[in-house]
Order: structure tokens, then C-alpha cells, then sequence
């Protein structure tokens, strides 16, 4: 809410500076937005009376006038407004003058004739069309008769008041209001605030209930429902000092009627509507909900279509406003309007808010009926106001209020004992210090025996329901710097992370250490690509059922996809060498309330996996690169099951040839791969190598004990071995043969050269190995090694058709 | 000429050569030359007998003399050879230093993973344990059991991703007060937790609002904690993340799982509290949201709020990351390109 230093002042005797009351209010109370005047950064600009205006000789609409200053001389200004005239007082901006939008006023020559200045429009100010008068949307703006030609125009326009602009939390509508303010404010300060309040002066004779009826069926839309008549008024603008405090608040001035209700709506936080009685289309108001695809058209002109949640007033049932949010066209009060019907009411808060989110209408008193209305002040609210409106507008107040509903204004009681609320805060408070808040808050409290304080928190206050909520403004009030800082007393407890999480923890460090960087990606994809790249496929992902935009429709089942949307977007920006991992969720249907969530790891690697070096070949990523890292974080792991990497040609966006499954002890638990050129041409993305594991598998595989084993002291003796075979013969069939008949003194096999070039017979391929012996107990003798290595050489020879060369 | 002067003479004659000797091949031809069994010391030395009794230890003594010097000048000839020749061979080695190293492979963590374990681990420093919670929530814990029911106006404030009435994508990592406040055995002690993790809310992505982006939630409920309890974690927290020069502001604030609700601000540290662009001129930056458990929240999770209470606490990394780096755009974290994600290479 926009509040108005000098309207407080009008109520609070407050000393401090208003950049410091913001401060306290901000610690204290509700956040600040901004504090601002409406004169800052403008200067010289001054009241000046037109003493002569003529017409410009070179020009059908400028006009040369002579303007007094308050200096010896006039000045002579130009200027194209239509309602320029000798003897109006205006806003003059002088030679050096800044005006809005920081735009520099200097002396200069229209059409020939010399200029020493600016006649201004509110607007030149730096005004909103949201909050200048519409009186003068065609030309100058005009100054009351008594301001003093010289005189600086600020305190004419109340652009010399500091506005504060509070962000009001949900709770906190009683801030929505110069009252609640008030209030607030004076107990921060101790201070007696001397909030006045206009009564109805005279009555008429007429009685109210004799020109309108009012039933509200169902209490729960309307609590209370409040009317009065103003019969005979006329139309007009509002006085200066009620369009300043509406135009320092963010509303626009319109006319005496209107602007008394924003007038109320600000001093009291309760939302009035007026109508012109005289059209309404009968004179039984009631309030109910719309019915389905009923019409109305709101005072902005636009036709609404209205569901069954949505709540109406209405005179003879027809619809005459959106209740709480906004009136009609046909009802508002205008230039012609002589009788107002003024409604005071409150509506139901979530009806109002859904309302006003439905159709996009939020207002001022949407927003105050959304966070709810003190029920203590609808009736002074009305009865304010249409004094006010007589007052302004004349016209005769007829007799009494109609009444359809009246929600009591209740006071509550809390009983609090001083030792919880120490305990709580973690403060030493004594019991006068408490009860001294509650004075300060006017919140009558009585002190019990033991130490117990009984609070009646008055109805001002609906936000407070439960001692809790005492809690904070005995905290607040008395000052959160003044709470002590402390941390929590140390308890048996000791914390620290679950193997699960330092598993994690050490996978990412992994990850970074062989290179590739962290990724983080949306986890909201499409549904094509949630399906993609499944470690073991379930047919459909999880999809939201209402999305926001089509690219996040449904969760992922596997992590690559996203990857490939981020080497996508790297690769476009020229960036080609990209080795990214990421950790994280993966979420998979599975028949239950929620899907699944496994904890993933996936990497996907473009262009050089080590940046290009002088001193390096250059060496593009390939199958095997990608397939050590994931061999290297595998045994960095201690898996102690048998890890396999078992070549599929069925995975649909891989590589057939360059993918393998991940198994340990026959589980599938992950692939590593080429992304197959189809899919990487869809994700515009050149060759790239991926793999995912499912780390809820690795979590739960077990793993090798570090034990000490000691070192041989006897010597270890080599035998190399080269093979020619078949070429679809792998590696793994010769290593697995090798294995089964190495015999126990076979230490080690290590591939040191494959070979499949030209000079070998077609599909031939030559393997070599380095085969290691070594016994723990007793050195080795070369007729040993000779028998273990001849059985080896004899089964590849007869399992494999290997020719040893 | 006397035996003396020929040694003399050989002598001078052996220290010329080996001073001349130029490379290792030749003194050693100068040590067998001069040393050598048919060498001039040894002839002269084998002339002895013909000497008198007298003489001949004299001259034996002497002529020993001469060969222990020539001995010491070829050895100490020798190793400058040597040591020469090592250092052609090495200067021969030389490499231009200022070449570049070759590269190693070594990646880097995301900056907003960075800023989730400085916190994590500052939190479990202070004996704090991890919870991670679920991303697709259960509506009642996402929003029933903070205290949030059904119209509620923070709800509004919370676009919600959901997949079914009951099942939605979290708007916060709250849920896990709720969740470990049920699993919580307090006759062990009290609950003290931290939850990171993604949270998710119908908006549309732009520089200042993504559908995705992170939270880190914090709760400690027990039979003593209070409000200068939270006041004085949420001082640890800022100033180690931020520095220990900033200031730590409590204003009031609005959280429905919380009463007393605060907002917590550090100084501002782009303009240590002068007023700048970054902090809107106030001097002050909001960092956090925290208060004590609502009572409501701890009944709903079966705990008597008359013997138990308690603070929480939520931040946000993305945020935070955004404060610290002065990052202009969340969409950079979700974006992963290289150039950006490598320059937030200090660790901790
Ligand atoms: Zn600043």
C-alpha cells in the first residue's frame, strides 16, 4: 500500500524522519517496496498566474502569454494547451527547470516567438495517466485561486508528502488501511495516535428502508451487507486535499462520490461501491452466486461471462456488480446521478480471490476482500462516507441503515504464560515488559496469578487466532535485533551424511576428476524424449495435467536426453568439445500413487574429452574413452560382483555396433554407447558417446573390503602371447578361455595390441597379450610357467581355433 | 741429471698433458702413458737400486709423491671432463619452459551444487542430519500438513505442477519437515535436518523465474529451541556463505507453516548497505525465510506442540548463486553451456 507520511502525521504525533519510519516499519511490521516523492528529481517548477494570453501570430492553436512569476517582471511562455487563459493559476516550469522523465526545461523559440519556460500538465510531472485527473486529460493543469505565483507548486500538489510503499504479507490486510497503519505504527512507539472519525451530522426524514430492500440467502458470500441513500447530490470534482491523498495513493481522482469511497477505502481498508440509484433496474439488492454463463458487463466495458463460483450483487436480481471486485457499466455514478445507493459489505475472501484471478480484475478492493475486513469499521466506514458525500456533493442523508447481514465484531482471548513465551523467543522478558506491548498494541491484557496474561485481541486484528500469534508481535514489538543471537544447545546428535548420500557425493567427485562438468537439466521434458534412452524401458512416463509450455509435459526416465538438449545448446554456440555429467532423479511409473524415483547417473561426451594440446595427439572421443571412465568409476566403487559389458544392438536410439550393456553378476544396472547418428541428426547434435547407470543398483551392490594383501617377494615371470582369430571372436571369449585354464600361478593378463589391417587374412583379427606368473610362496621355475603357459596356448588353440603366431 | 730432476721434470711434463687433455679418450691415454707399468715413473723408479741407502727412500718417498699428484690432477681432470660433458648433454635437453602443460581431464561442479554442499556441510558441521525427500510429492505434505489447506491464499503464490488431485510436483522442500517430524523418534533427541533439493512451479522461464530450480529446507524441533536459536543459525548461515562482515536483518514475514514468521537480510555486499541496483537502493538483501513451526504443522505430524517446538528455514541456491556471482539470468543454470559452467571453479 502506497501510505502517506503526512496522512499519518495527520493521526500520530511521529518525529521520525519518514526514510527512517520505513526502516522501523519494514523490521517491525510489513516489507517496503519503495520510498519516494512524487517531487523527486524535478526542480524549478513554480505557480505562475497568466496575467495576458494571446494569440501566437504564426500559429492556430499556440498561445503567447505573459506569466507572473513572483518576480518584478512577467516571463513570456508559449504555450499549445486549449484551456489556457489570462487569470488561471499554473504550473510553470522556469528556463533550467527538470520536469518527468528527467527531460531539462530551457529558454528557446516557437514559431519565432521566444519561450522562457514550460506550462505543465500533471502528466509533465511525471503523473501516470493511472492516477492524473481526467479533467484535465486535454491541456494544462490548473491551480487553485489562492496559490501564490513564485511559490513552489509541491506543497500545492502534495508532491512534497514521502510515500511509503509497503508490501503487505497475506496476513496483514489491517495494513491495508491508513487505520491499521496507524495503529501499528503507534505501538512501535509508544504513541497515543488521535485517529478521527466523522459521524453523520443530520439525517432526513425518508427512511432508507423505504427506498431499498436487502436479503442475503446465503451468509457465507456476504457476512455483511450494509446500505444507505444520498438523495440530491450533484456531481462534481472532489476537493484538492481529497484528490492528493487519492492521487499519493495510486488512485485517480473522478468524482465527489467516487473519490469519498477510495477516500474510505484508504483510511479504513474497507471497499465501498456506489451506484446511481436512479438506474438500477429495480431496488431489492441481494447478493448470490452467478448463474452458469451469465453476462455482465463490468465498468471497464467489458462483457463477462460468469461461472457458478463467481459472486454477484443485484437489485431485482439482475447483476449490478462482480461483488468485491468489480461494478457494472450501466450503475455507476456519473455527471447525472442525483441519488447514490452506498453499499459497505464484506465479501467472502476466497470467492473474491478466485473471482478477481478468474477474470484477471484485481482492484483495490479486491485485494483488501481477498485478505479480509474489519467487521468493527463497515458501519463507520458508511456512515464516514456519506457524510463526506453530502458534505461535498450536498444532497440529504436519508434515515437509518438497511441492513441484510452483520458479521459481530468479536474480540478474542488468549491466555499466554510468560515462562512459554520466554521460552519460545529465547528471551528474558518480565512480565511488565509483556504487559507493556499489549499496551502499546492497545491489545487489553490482564495478568493472572502464576504467570499467566490473558489478551483480548481486538477484531482490527483477525489475523491473531492462537498464542503463537502473540508470540510474533511480542517479538516484533519488541525488536528482533534486541533478540539475543544463540544456537542450539548440542545434543547427543551428531549428523553427518548416510553412506547413501557421501556414495553420491564421491560418484560426482569421480565424474569431475576424470573430467566432464556437473549439468544440471530440466527434469520436465517431452514425452518422446522422457521415453529415450531407458536404462530397462517402462512404456509411458509421468506427464502433468496441466502444463505450462510443451517441452515440459512429462518427467524423465532417463537423464541422456536432457544431456543432448545441453550439447545441443553448446555445440550451437560453436563450443564442440562438451563432456557433461549429471546426477539426479529419474522418475518411473510403476503402477503405485507416484512414480518411482531412481537416483541416476548419466555423462554425455562430444568432440575432445582433453582440450587440444601441442603436445598431444589429437584424439576425438571415442567407444573406449567413454567406456574407461565408466570402467574407472566401477572399480574406484569396489564393486565385488563381475562387471560385464555385453554388446546390444537393440537399444533403439544407439549405435548397434558401439553400445554395451552394463552388468554385474548378469544384473543390468546401466549402457555406455554411441548415440545412435539418427537421433543425434534430431538433437543436431555431431558423434556423441553417453552412458547412464542406475546408481539405486551400484547403491546396493556389494563391495569389496579393502584387506591387505602382501606383496610377493618372489619374482614374477612374463610370457607374451599374439593370436590370430576369427574376427567376431572377443576379447572377452579369449580373456574368459585364458582365465579357465591359466592355472593358479597366472597373476595378470594384460591386452597389449589388437590388429586387424591389411596384411592379415579377411576376417582375421590379431590379439596380444602379456601373461604374468607369479607364486606368493617359492620362486617360479621356467618348466613351471612352460606347462601352465602350454595349456593356455593349447585351449585357445582348441576352444577358439585361435593360430598363435 | 739426477733421478730427482728427471721425476721433477716428469712430473711438470705430466701436469702440461693432463692440464691438455681434452676429452676423457685422452686422459686416460695420458693416465696409462704416464702411470702405466712401462711408464717413465715406473722406469725411473725401477733405476732406484743403483742408488745409496741413503738416497734411495728419499727419492722412493719423493717419486711416490709424483705419482699420487699426477693420480689426483687426472682424476680431478676427469671429472671436469666429465661434468662437462653432462652439461653440454643437458643443455642440449633444454625445453622452452614457457610451452604450455598438457592438459589434464578435470571437471567441475555445478555452481549451484557448490552452493547446496557449503550449506549441506556446514549444517552437518553443526550436527545436522540430511534427508532428501521425493520431487513428485503427495498434495497433503506439500501443502495440507504446513498448515496451507485447500483455497488457501499461498497457494495462489505457488503455481502448482500437478499430475493428479492428490499428486503434484513439490513447490518446496517443506514436505520434508512434515515427513521427518513423523518419522522422528524424539526420545532419541531432538530433530535437527536439512533437506536440499529441485522444486518445481507453473511459470513461465524467463531471466528471473524458471519451472525448475532449488531449495534447501532446514528444521530443528525439540524440547529447548528457540527464537534467538534460529536468529543465531541464520547469522552462521549468512555470514559464512557471504562473508562475516554483513549485518543480518529479522524482519517480520508471512509463512503459513510458521508463527513467528521472519525474512532474513544481510547487508547488502555489492554496496556494503550504501544503496545500489542490486539491493533496489535498501541497503539490504533478503536471503532467507524461516520461524518457528507453527503449532499446527506439529499436531498435524502427531507432535504436542505444549512440549515440543521449534525453527525451519528455507534458501534458495539458485538464488544465492545469482546474489554472489551477480548471474543476471536463472536460465544459465539449467542451460549447462561449458563457458559458463566453468567459470565457477573455486572449490568452497
Ligand atoms: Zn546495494
Amino acid at each position: 500500500m502506497k501510505v502517506s507520511y503526512q496522512w499519518l502525521k495527520e493521526y500520530l504525533d511521529i518525529d521520525v524522519a519518514p526514510r527512517d519510519l520505513a526502516e522501523k516499519i519494514a523490521r517491525t511490521s510489513v516489507d517496503i517496496n519503495d520510498v519516494y516523492s512524487l517531487s523527486d528529481g524535478l526542480k524549478k517548477i513554480v505557480v505562475g498566474e497568466v496575467e495576458t494570453c494571446e494569440p501566437h501570430p504564426d500559429s492556430d492553436h499556440l498561445h503567447v502569454c505573459q506569466v507572473n512569476v513572483g518576480e518584478d517582471e512577467p516571463i513570456q511562455i508559449v504555450c499549445g494547451a486549449p484551456n489556457v487563459a489570462a487569470g488561471e493559476k499554473v504550473i510553470v516550469a522556469l528556463h533550467g527547470a527538470r520536469i518527468g522523465d528527467n527531460v531539462k526545461i530551457k529558454r528557446g523559440k516557437i514559431r519565432g516567438v521566444q519561450s522562457n519556460g514550460m506550462l505543465c500538465a500533471l502528466q509533465e510531472l511525471g503523473f501516470s495517466d493511472k492516477i492524473a485527473p481526467k479533467d484535465y486529460d486535454e491541456g494544462i493543469y490548473l491551480l487553485p485561486d489562492d496559490a501564490k505565483p513564485g511559490d513552489s507548486v509541491f506543497p500545492y500538489l502534495g508532491m512534497d508528502d514521502t510515500i511509503i510503499d509497503t508490501d503487505v504479507t497475506p496476513n496483514r490486510g489491517d495494513m491495508l488501511s491508513i487505520y491499521g497503519n496507524v495503529n501499528d505504527i503507534a505501538a512501535f512507539y509508544g504513541l497515543k495516535p488521535h485517529f478521527k472519525e466523522l459521524a453523520i451530522k443530520k439525517e432526513g426524514d425518508e427512511k432508507t428502508a423505504d427506498l431499498v430492500k436487502t436479503t442475503v440467502n446465503d451468509e457465507k458470500i456476504s457476512p455483511t451487507y450494509k446500505l444507505r441513500i444520498i438523495k440530491g447530490v450533484k456531481i462534481a470534482d472532489s476537493p484538492l486535499w481529497m484528490q492528493i491523498k487519492l492521487w499519493n495513493s495510486g488512485i485517480r481522482p473522478v468524482n465527489n462520490v467516487v473519490d469519498v469511497t477510495n477516500y474510505i477505502l484508504l483510511k479504513y481498508g474497507q471497499p465501498l461501491h456506489s451506484y446511481d440509484y436512479d438506474k438500477l433496474p429495480g431496488h431489492q439488492f441481494g447478493v448470490r452466486h452467478a448463474n452458469k454463463d451469465e453476462k455482465f458487463t463490468t465498468l471497464d466495458g467489458d462483457e463477462q461471462t460468469l461461472i457458478e463460483n463467481d459472486i454477484v450483487v443485484t437489485a431485482d436480481d439482475q447483476p449490478i456488480a462482480l461483488a468485491g471486485t468489480m461494478g457494472g457499466e450501466g450503475t455507476a455514478v456519473a455527471d447525472d446521478t442525483t441519488t447514490v445507493a452506498l453499499e459497505a459489505a464484506i465479501f467472502d475472501p476466497i470467492m473474491v480471490r478466485k473471482q478477481a484471478r478468474r477474470l484477471d480484475l484485481h482492484s483495490e478492493s479486491s485485494m483488501r476482500f481477498e485478505r479480509g475486513i474489519n467487521p468493527a469499521t463497515v458501519e463507520t466506514a458508511l456512515n464516514e462516507a456519506a457524510e463526506l458525500i453530502s458534505e461535498l456533493a450536498g444532497g440529504e442523508i436519508t434515515q437509518g441503515i438497511v441492513t441484510a447481514s452483520e458479521k459481530p465484531a468479536q474480540d478474542k482471548q488468549i491466555t499466554l504464560s510468560l515462562s512459554k513465551v520466554n521460552h519460545v523467543l529465547g528471551t528474558n522478558l518480565k512480565m511488565a515488559e509483556v504487559t507493556d506491548i499489549f499496551k502499546r498494541l492497545a491489545f487489553p491484557a490482564t495478568v493472572s496469578e502464576d504467570d499467566q496474561i490473558v489478551v483480548t485481541v481486538p477484531a482490527r486484528r483477525w489475523d491473531i487466532f492462537v498464542a503463537a500469534d502473540l508470540y510474533e508481535e511480542i517479538a516484533r514489538i519488541y525488536g528482533y535485533d534486541n533478540l539475543p543471537a544463540t544456537l542450539p544447545v548440542m545434543t547427543r546428535n551428531h549428523g553427518g551424511l548416510t553412506a547413501r548420500q557421501k556414495f553420491i557425493r564421491a560418484s560426482r567427485h569421480d565424474m569431475e576428476g576424470m573430467g566432464l562438468d556437473q549439468a544440471i537439466s530440466y527434469s520436465l521434458t517431452t514425452v518422446e524424449k522422457a521415453k529415450q534412452f531407458q536404462i530397462d524401458p517402462v512404456d509411458e512416463p509421468m506427464k502433468l495435467d496441466f502444463p505450462m509450455s510443451s517441452d515440459h509435459v512429462a518427467t524423465r526416465m532417463s537423464i541422456i536426453s536432457g544431456l543432448l538438449i545441453d550439447v545441443a545448446y553448446n555445440v550451437a554456440r560453436n563450443v564442440n568439445d562438451v563432456a557433461l555429467y549429471e546426477e539426479g532423479r529419474v522418475f518411473l511409473p510403476k503402477g503405485g500413487e507416484r512414480p518411482e524415483e531412481q537416483e541416476h547417473l548419466a555423462a554425455a561426451i562430444t568432440g575432445h574429452l582433453l582440450a587440444n594440446s601441442w603436445h598431444l595427439d589429437d584424439q576425438p572421443v571415442d567407444f573406449f574413452q567413454v567406456k574407461g571412465i565408466v570402467e574407472r568409476y566401477l572399480h574406484n566403487l569396489g564393486i565385488a560382483g563381475e562387471i560385464a559389458y555385453v554388446a546390444d544392438d537393440q537399444r533403439p536410439e544407439m549405435h548397434p555396433g558401439r553400445t554395451a550393456d552394463i552388468l554385474i553378476d548378469g544384473q543390468l544396472v546401466g549402457f555406455v554407447g554411441q548415440v545412435h547418428p539418427t537421433v543425434a541428426k534430431d538433437y543436431k547434435i555431431p558423434e556423441t558417446y553417453v552412458f547412464e547407470l542406475n546408481l539405486e543398483d551400484l547403491i546396493a551392490a556389494d563391495k569389496v573390503a579393502n584387506e591387505y594383501h602382501p606383496i610377493s617377494k618372489y619374482p614374477a615371470i612374463t610370457r607374451d602371447i599374439a593370436l590370430l582369430v576369427d574376427k567376431n571372436v572377443t576379447n572377452a571369449d579369449v580373456l574368459a578361455v585364458i582365465k579357465k585354464r591359466g592355472g593358479a600361478f597366472l597373476k595378470n593378463i594384460h591386452l597389449f595390441d589388437v590388429y586387424s589391417g591389411l596384411h592379415l587374412p579377411k576376417g582375421k583379427k590379431s590379439l596380444a597379450y602379456t601373461l604374468t606368473y607369479q607364486d606368493v610362496h617359492n620362486t617360479l621355475t621356467e618348466d613351471q610357467v612352460n606347462k601352465a603357459f602350454d595349456k593356455v596356448t593349447n585351449a585357445l588353440v582348441d576352444d577358439l581355433g585361435a593360430e598363435i603366431r | 741429471m739426477g733421478l730427482r730432476d728427471k721425476l721433477t721434470e716428469l712430473r711438470e711434463q705430466g701436469l702440461e698433458e693432463i692440464k691438455n687433455s681434452k676429452d676423457l679418450k685422452k686422459i686416460n691415454e695420458v693416465r696409462v702413458k704416464m702411470l702405466g707399468k712401462k711408464g717413465p715413473i715406473t722406469s725411473v723408479l725401477r733405476g732406484m737400486r743403483d742408488l745409496s741407502a741413503e738416497e734411495r727412500p728419499v727419492v722412493g718417498q719423493f717419486a711416490n709423491k709424483v705419482r699420487d699428484d699426477l693420480t689426483e690432477a687426472i682424476e680431478a681432470r676427469r671429472t671436469e671432463l666429465e661434468q662437462a660433458a653432462l652439461n653440454a648433454e643437458l643443455a642440449a635437453e633444454k625445453v622452452d619452459v614457457t610451452l604450455p602443460g598438457t592438459p589434464v581431464a578435470q571437471g567441475q561442479s555445478h555452481v549451484i551444487q557448490q552452493i547446496i554442499d557449503q550449506v549441506v556441510d556446514l549444517f552437518v558441521s553443526m550436527g545436522y542430519e540430511v534427508a532428501v525427500g521425493d520431487e513428485v510429492e503427495q498434495e497433503v505434505y506439500n501443502f495440507e500438513k504446513l498448515n496451507l489447506p485447500k483455497d488457501h491464499p499461498a497457494r495462489d503464490m505457488q503455481d502448482t505442477f500437478y499430475v493428479t488431485p492428490k499428486v503434484l510436483m513439490r513447490t518446496q522442500t517443506s514436505p520434508m519437515q512434515a515427513r521427518m517430524l513423523e518419522k522422528h523418534d524424539f526420545s532419541q533427541g531432538p530433530l535437527k535436518m536439512i533437506s536440499p533439493g529441485k522444486v518445481y512451479r507453473r511459470d513461465t522461464d524467463d531471466a528471473t523465474h524458471s519451472h525448475q530450480f532449488n531449495q534447501i529446507e532446514g528444521m530443528v524441533v525439540g524440547k529447548h529451541i528457540t527464537m534467538a536459536d534460529l536468529k543465531g543459525t541464520l547469522e552462521v548461515v549468512a555470514q559464512s556463505l557471504f562473508g562475516d562482515k554483513l549485518q543480518v536483518r529479522l524482519r517480520p514475514s508471512y509463512f503459513p507453516f510458521t508463527e513467528p514468521s521472519v525474512e532474513a537480510d544481510i547487508t547488502c555486499f555489492n554496496c556494503m548497505g550504501k544503496g545500489c541496483a542490486i539491493c533496489k537502493h535498501t541497503g539490504w538483501i533478503e536471503v532467507l525465510g524461516a520461524g518457528m513451526v507453527h503449532p499446527n504443522v506439529l499436531k498435524m505430524s502427531g507432535v504436542d506442540p505444549e512440549e515440543f517446538g521449534g525453527f525451519a528455514f528455507g534458501l534458495g541456491p539458485d538464488r544465492f548463486a545469482m546474489l554472489k556471482y551477480g548471474v543476471d539470468d536463472i536460465r544459465n543454470f539449467y542451460q549447462n553451456d561449458v563457458r559458463f559452467l566453468n567459470q565457477f571453479d573455486e572449490k568452497g
